[in-house]
């Protein structure tokens, strides 16, 4: 592969992965959900280079008091920082479970073009039986049933994102017409639970397929850009990556630094104190900014990239700027997007070409 | 021009409000012009709110139409189509603008309250008190067809849905009490026992239980717009809405027996007369004198009335398909056909389009016009063409008599259409003194005046006001 051996990317929402990550945050609480605090970091992360921010969400409050139970929707604050920054890519994370797909491809859709194609979509699931009770829908029970959603909800959302050529707004003066509607497509997708005519309201996405990230074990491989896998230690991560099928694959991988007011372990200790860091399954590195790196340069041989999970950002996300960042950009594994790129070719993945367009070649403009 | 306040007139210190509608389907929007710009690039979205936002204007405005419209089952292929999902755009526009309000147009009918609420909020935070809900309604199974739920709800049941689906709105939009996060990394907890109130709803269209994710913004609510010109329309705004975004601004009588109506309503329901501000859409074409106006309206008919369009126009008056004949030409000599269902979606329906057709010929005969001469000269006539200073002389007679609040501008060029209306009309404006020099506050509901929210008001307040 050229290019990079390593995609850096960080999940940026509300003050860390450890729940009482407020309790160490460098702002008051009441700051977490004001657009200074939502572009700051976002801020900090681009100008670190990391390639890509995700943004988790949901429809239920992110945790239980005595911690933080707010967090405003990730495709609002996706789009607030896209207008704020220039080369990161923003991925907000936007579940399928009860939401409209119709809504959803939209809603992404015109994230790329606010973005001019930086944006992502890391595709998650409502699990809770709560979630259905606040979305008003009947619950969908089990885990096959929340794949088939997943696997729905993706399929239409792509296919809307197809359902507009990319040249179908032609400006036509000998015609009078502003659209080619032969370039236009209806879906009419038909699923178990509902059906989509399409087609989209929003034109075709800059990239033309927003980058799709997910579990390879919720969404089928197929429909993913980039599998998100997991493992508590580097040997699973390796099977787990060798297994995911997808064009790309990122480790999902849980840090805590050392900084210069105190160590790693102190730092999850005293958080300890107040809430478990629930164990997910996931890689965690308690430790040095150089432990890090060297763990980050072992997993660049078996994924194309991590996505980092900061116990608390205001304090790992500077330690990975001014030590992790650059001592990977030194051994050349990691490199800082380019402005002008969109997010797709960043990651070396071709702009795909659009389903309906082979299946049924345009027109000749003036023979109708 | 006179400086000195006339004030025996109803309202002398009245103040026009402007918003801008940057429209997303329509043929009024010229996209055939060589400076007519993208709609889509995000680069004309920020364009136009800023300045809009030069110029002053209380809010800049995204409608929403959630499928592409359709003629006898195709595609509309003449007009601009294809924007963005109204809330992530006005997001973007909030890290760009600072004063301006944000208001998008969502539906009730298509979404869920649990959903969108939070949608709102999150760009009411974002924008830190800056956004507004244009509250619409649809109906037809054919917008159905591209949601979960399908094509369902009868008419009547739209306005009960979007009132009850308020009603839920506000419970998540009031569940935090002010100051219910701590100020303090020190605290005992991120908010403050029992200051986070869980949801729960059950009504004939929603049944919901949910603990609501974000504190009240600067502004309490979002605020309210609503457009329909039904009575059930008219009725849901004067017991919900801040704004009415009207379809009534061209003509002073018109406009002011609308807004008669509309305050009649507000007293029935027992708010303050004064409780709404009604901004009906227009166009305004300026020029530097009344003819050099009129020349420029005549060109921007031209480019919005395309043959093509005057065909489509006449056709869905005449129920045929007309897209083969010479829109230079005479009318058809067909009668119209009447049916039920005209087959076209999100475009105009007509009532008795006999009477309409027999109206056209007489003044097309009358005066020598072509089809698409008449479709100019006698489709719906929208917007106002002056000078800046006729203009705003007639902006101020309009607001000062209580007719209207001020207009939501649908600029016929984008993204430069607002040019004129900021350089040259609002120091006319100004002059009068109908019109702000500077924002007087942060929010959305300060700059247009209003009162706190309908939910936040005591009964002391409500009997004070009113
Ligand atoms: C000035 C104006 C603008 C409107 N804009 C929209 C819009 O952007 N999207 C939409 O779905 N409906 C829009 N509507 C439609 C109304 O919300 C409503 O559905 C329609 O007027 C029919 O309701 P009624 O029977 O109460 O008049 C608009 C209506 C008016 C008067």
């Amino acid at each position: 592969m050229s290019g990079p051996a390593l995609h850096l990317a960080v999940e940026i929402d509300g003050d860390g992965a450890h729940p009482a990550a407020w309790r160490r945050a460098a702002h008051s609480p009441d700051q977490l959900l004001s657009p200074r605090r939502v572009a700051r970091v976002a801020a900090v992360a681009e100008n670190a280079g990391f390639t890509l921010i995700t943004l988790d969400d949901g429809v239920l409050p992110p945790g239980a008091a005595p911690d933080p139970v707010g967090r405003i929707g990730a495709v609002e604050r996706a789009a607030f920082v896209a207008a704020s920054t220039s080369t990161v890519g923003i991925a907000p994370v936007v579940p399928v479970t009860y939401a409209e797909p119709f809504h959803v491809s939209s809603q992404l859709a015109s994230l790329d073009h606010i973005s001019a194609g930086r944006a992502g979509w890391v595709v998650t699931e409502e699990e809770r039986p709560e979630a259905a009770r606040a979305w008003g829908r009947p619950l969908v029970a089990d885990a096959d049933a929340r794949a088939r959603e997943s696997r729905d909800g993706v399929e239409v959302v792509r296919a809307l994102w197809d359902s507009w050529e990319d040249d179908a707004v032609i400006r036509s003066l000998a015609t009078s017409r502003y659209l080619d509607r032969e370039r236009l497509h209806y879906i009419d997708f038909t699923g178990d639970t509902y059906a989509v005519k399409g087609p989209a309201i929003v034109p075709r996405p800059p990239q033309g397929q927003l980058v799709v990230l997910g579990r390879p074990d919720r969404v089928p491989a197929a429909q993913l850009d980039v599998a998100l896998v997991e493992g508590r230690d580097p040997a699973s991560l390796t099977t787990a990556a060798a297994g995911a099928g997808a064009p790309r694959v990122f480790a999902e991988v849980e840090v805590a630094l050392d900084t210069p007011e105190a160590t790693a372990a102190e730092r999850v200790a005293d958080l300890e104190r107040h809430a478990p860091w629930q164990d997910r399954g996931r890689l965690r590195h308690i430790g040095s900014a150089e432990q890090l790196v060297a763990l980050l340069s072992d997993l660049s041989r078996h994924v194309d990239g991590v996505r980092l999970h900061p116990l608390v950002l205001d304090e790992d996300l500077a330690v990975l700027s001014r030590l992790v960042v650059p001592a990977l950009s030194e051994r050349r594994l990691v490199a800082r997007p380019l402005p002008g790129t969109s997010l797709r070719s960043t990651l070396g993945l071709e702009r795909p070409a659009n389903r309906f367009a082979a299946a049924a070649p345009s027109g000749q403009e003036d023979a109708r | 021009m006179t400086r000195t306040d006339p004030l025996d007139v109803p309202r002398p210190h009245a103040q026009l409000h402007f918003g801008v509608f940057f429209q997303g389907v329509n043929h009024w929007t010229i996209w055939s012009a060589p400076d007519s710009g993208s709609q889509i690039d995000p680069a004309s979205f920020r364009k136009v709110a800023q300045t809009a936002e030069r110029g002053l204007f209380d809010a800049f405005f995204l409608g929403e139409g959630l499928r592409l419209r359709e003629v006898d089952g195709k595609i509309h292929d003449l007009d601009v189509a294809g924007r963005p999902d109204a809330i992530t755009q006005l997001a973007a526009l909030a890290a760009v603008t600072r004063r301006i309000g944000l208001v998008s147009t969502s539906n009730s009918t298509f979404n869920e309250p649990a959903d969108l609420a939070r949608r709102l909020s999150g760009l009411d935070l974002l924008s830190e008190g800056r956004a507004g809900w244009n509250v619409v309604t649809t109906d037809n199974a054919w917008t159905g067809a591209n949601f979960r739920r399908g094509g369902y709800l009868d008419h009547a049941d739209r306005y009960r849905r979007a009132e009850e689906f308020l009603t839920v709105a506000r419970a998540l939009w009031d569940g935090w009490e002010d100051g219910a996060v701590a100020d303090s990394a020190g605290a005992p907890a991120w908010s403050a026992p029992g200051a986070v109130h869980q949801v729960r709803h059950k009504g004939p269209q929603f049944e919901v239980d949910l603990a609501p994710t974000l504190p009240r913004s600067a502004q309490g609510h979002p605020v309210i717009f609503q457009a329909g010109d039904s009575g059930e329309g008219r009725d849901f705004a004067a017991r919900n809405a801040d704004v009415i975004f009207s379809a009534h601004g061209n003509d002073f009588d018109d406009a002011l027996a609308f807004a008669d109506d509309i305050r009649r309503r507000l007293r029935a329901v027992g708010r303050p007369d004064d409780d709404l501000r009604i901004l009906p859409g227009t166009e305004i074409i300026i020029g530097a004198t009344e003819e050099e106006a009129e020349e420029k309206k005549r060109w921007i008919r031209l480019q919005q009335v395309t043959p093509a369009t005057a065909l489509g126009i006449a056709g869905l008056l005449w129920g045929i398909d007309l897209s083969d004949r010479d829109a230079d030409g005479p009318l058809p000599k067909e009668d119209p056909v009447v049916s039920e269902n005209d087959g076209s979606f999100g475009a105009r329906r007509i009532a008795d389009p006999r009477t309409v057709v027999a109206e056209w010929r007489a003044k097309a005969e009358a005066n020598g016009w072509s089809l698409r001469e008449t479709v100019i000269a006698l489709g719906p006539q929208r917007g106002h063409v002056g000078t800046p200073s006729g203009l705003a002389d007639k902006f101020a007679h309009f607001v000062r008599h209580g007719a209207l609040d001020g207009f939501n501008v649908t600029p016929y060029l984008i993204p430069d259409g607002l040019d004129d209306i900021v350089d040259l009309l609002v120091p006319e404006l100004q002059e009068r003194g109908v019109y702000r020099t500077e924002y007087s506050g942060t929010t959305l509901r300060e700059n247009l005046g209003l009162r706190a929210p309908l939910t936040h008001r005591s009964a002391a307040d409500r009997r004070q006001a009113g």
